[in-house]
């Protein structure tokens, strides 16, 4: 059975409601540590911090509107090698999860003691943005939530966020609901298995079931509805920004010579990427390393050749690695210094593929990664050019 | 254009085509010299990065042969070759390129007429595209 409760917010503090659950799972020893994001102290950025105590639990922010890294990178480092043998709580956004179960299929990280706690994600801003907020004196989670009650657009959100289709964690222990809900009065809690719903046990939260009749207001088919209403509106978003790929890629080489022009192959990109997991990537190896006659022996064939070289094979290679994966969380395109539309080409490249095998990644833990499995009976026109 | 004679990268498993190409040779069957073979111990060891290098360093067309479904002398690396060209198609196509000028085809140890057929065609199908772009670019 799921258990959905709802938390009270006392003065519209959202962020302070949610702390005050996150410290009872401390106090009540539900979990050894947190996995949270956190101000740092000149409170122009928020980072994962792996929390012992409640010490400085003031200074978390689970939905400040910033993801400098994915904490599936963060997870997988520290899960690679041995997981944890006491619950550990990771509070995760949906990309972050998805980005997670990739991992484990991968045999890149372990879910073994972790209780994953996703939080709906209202979209986040740049890290320089996010920055330049903070600077001016606001407060963007709190500029967010305000924007995200009005309805209203907000254009300053990263791409990736403002075309993603799964705001909504799934494969989460517990979620916490924003969307559709009065956020300034009641947060939704919800189990979504079994482990999730046993911690909810050791609390006294009024279910939602209850609220309809006494109580504060909170309704459920409202929340259905905004939520289905709000992904339809992303989904549109997604598919506009599909076919403004779509066109600027009738050009072929050219056009994708143009897009890449100021590639400095930094792989930025690829090391921000969740799901470019090898210890060594492919073209950071020796395959890549030549000697001096070679260079000459191709600038030859062609009259010249731009340095340094490699960055479009990169780029191609790259996608066709992990392109039945990629999650769409655009940090590629956040870290790249040369400001590469790279989230625009990825989640497109990657949206087409995945639809070839009916993947969608991070949905399922059981569903194999598609270039690990096959069917006998499928594809039959390759082959047959 | 008429004399354009393109140039392919062959990727070709040990155990089906490049025997099957062999049998081509031995049996005399004439077809184009555009092919340049590499022996590969399976087609599914064939990385789409080496095709995709192959197709950025001017290769005309790139063909990877290899046993039929069901036949695989490690079992199923073919099948996963399958779905590995598939994604790269599906990339070139998606970014607006040109995904004909990579073939894959099943050719047994035995049919080494269906090898010498499978280069003409690919040789005549290369002739109609004309030259691979890239090595217009001297910035790619
Ligand atoms: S390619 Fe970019 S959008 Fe896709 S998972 Fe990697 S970092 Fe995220
Ligand atoms: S981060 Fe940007 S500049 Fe660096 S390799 Fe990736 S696309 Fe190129």
């Amino acid at each position: 059975m799921k258990k959905e409760v709802v938390i009270e917010v006392k003065d519209a503090r959202v962020k302070e409601a949610i702390n005050s659950f996150l410290e009872s799972l401390l106090e009540k020893n539900l979990v050894s540590a947190l996995l949270v994001p956190r101000e740092v102290p000149s409170k122009d950025n928020v980072v994962q911090s792996l929390m012992t105590n409640s010490n400085g639990l003031k200074e978390v922010n689970v939905i400040s509107p910033v993801l400098p890294v994915s904490s599936a990178r963060i997870i997988s480092e520290m899960t690679r090698l041995s997981s944890y043998k006491n619950p550990v709580g990771v509070v995760l956004r949906s990309c972050e999860i998805r980005a997670l179960i990739e991992l484990v299929k991968l045999k890149q990280a372990s879910l073994d003691n972790l209780l994953i706690i996703g939080v709906d994600c209202l979209g986040t801003y740049s890290v320089s943005d996010y920055q330049n907020l903070c600077k001016q004196g606001n407060s963007p989670s709190d500029e967010l939530l305000r924007k995200f009650k009005e309805g209203g657009e907000d254009t300053k959100l990263r791409k990736a966020c403002q075309v993603c289709e799964y705001p909504i964690p799934s494969n989460a222990d517990l979620v916490i609901g924003l969307i559709g809900v009065d956020f300034e009065k009641n947060i939704l809690l919800k189990s979504g298995t079994e482990k999730g719903e046993k911690i909810l046990e050791n609390f006294s939260f009024l279910p939602v079931r209850a609220c309809t009749q006494t109580g504060p207001e909170f309704n459920q088919s409202k929340r259905e509805e905004s939520v289905s209403k709000y992904l339809s509106k992303k989904i549109e978003k997604r598919d506009a920004l599909f076919s403004e790929m779509k066109e600027e890629t009738s050009g072929g080489w050219e056009n994708l010579l143009s897009v890449f022009s100021t590639c400095i192959n930094c792989h930025n990109c690829m090391r921000v990427c969740p799901l470019c997991y090898c210890r060594e990537c492919f073209f950071e190896s020796p395959t890549f390393e030549f000697g001096s006659e070679k260079y000459l022996l191709w600038a030859k064939r062609k009259g010249s050749i731009k340095m340094p070289r490699d960055t479009i094979l990169f780029h191609l290679g790259r996608m066709s690695h992990m392109a039945t994966s990629c999650v769409g969380c655009g940090l590629c395109e956040q870290a790249c210094p040369s400001n590469i539309p790279l989230l625009k080409i990825f989640k497109m490249v990657s949206y087409k593929v995945q639809q070839i095998f009916k993947y969608v990644p991070g949905r399922d833990l059981e569903e194999p990664l598609p270039l690990t499995t096959f069917k006998e009976d499928e594809l039959r026109s390759v082959g047959e050019e | 254009m008429a004399n354009f004679e393109p140039k392919i990268v062959g990727f070709l498993c040990n155990w089906c085509t490049y025997a099957g190409a062999d049998l081509a040779g031995t049996s005399r069957i004439q077809y184009p010299p555009n092919i340049r073979p590499i022996r590969v111990m399976c087609s599914g060891s064939v990385d789409s990065v080496y095709i995709l290098r192959a197709l950025l360093e001017g290769a005309d067309g790139v063909f990877i042969g290899g046993c039929h479904p069901g036949d695989c002398h490690y079992v199923s690396g073919n099948y996963k070759e399958r779905r590995r060209i598939t994604v790269l198609k599906s990339i070139l196509k998606s970014l607006g390129l040109d995904d004909g000028r990579v073939w894959i085809r099943w050719v047994s140890a035995s049919e080494g007429k269906r090898y010498a057929d499978s280069i003409s065609e690919m040789t005549s199908h290369l002739k109609r595209l004309g030259p691979n772009p890239v090595s217009k670019y001297w910035s790619l």
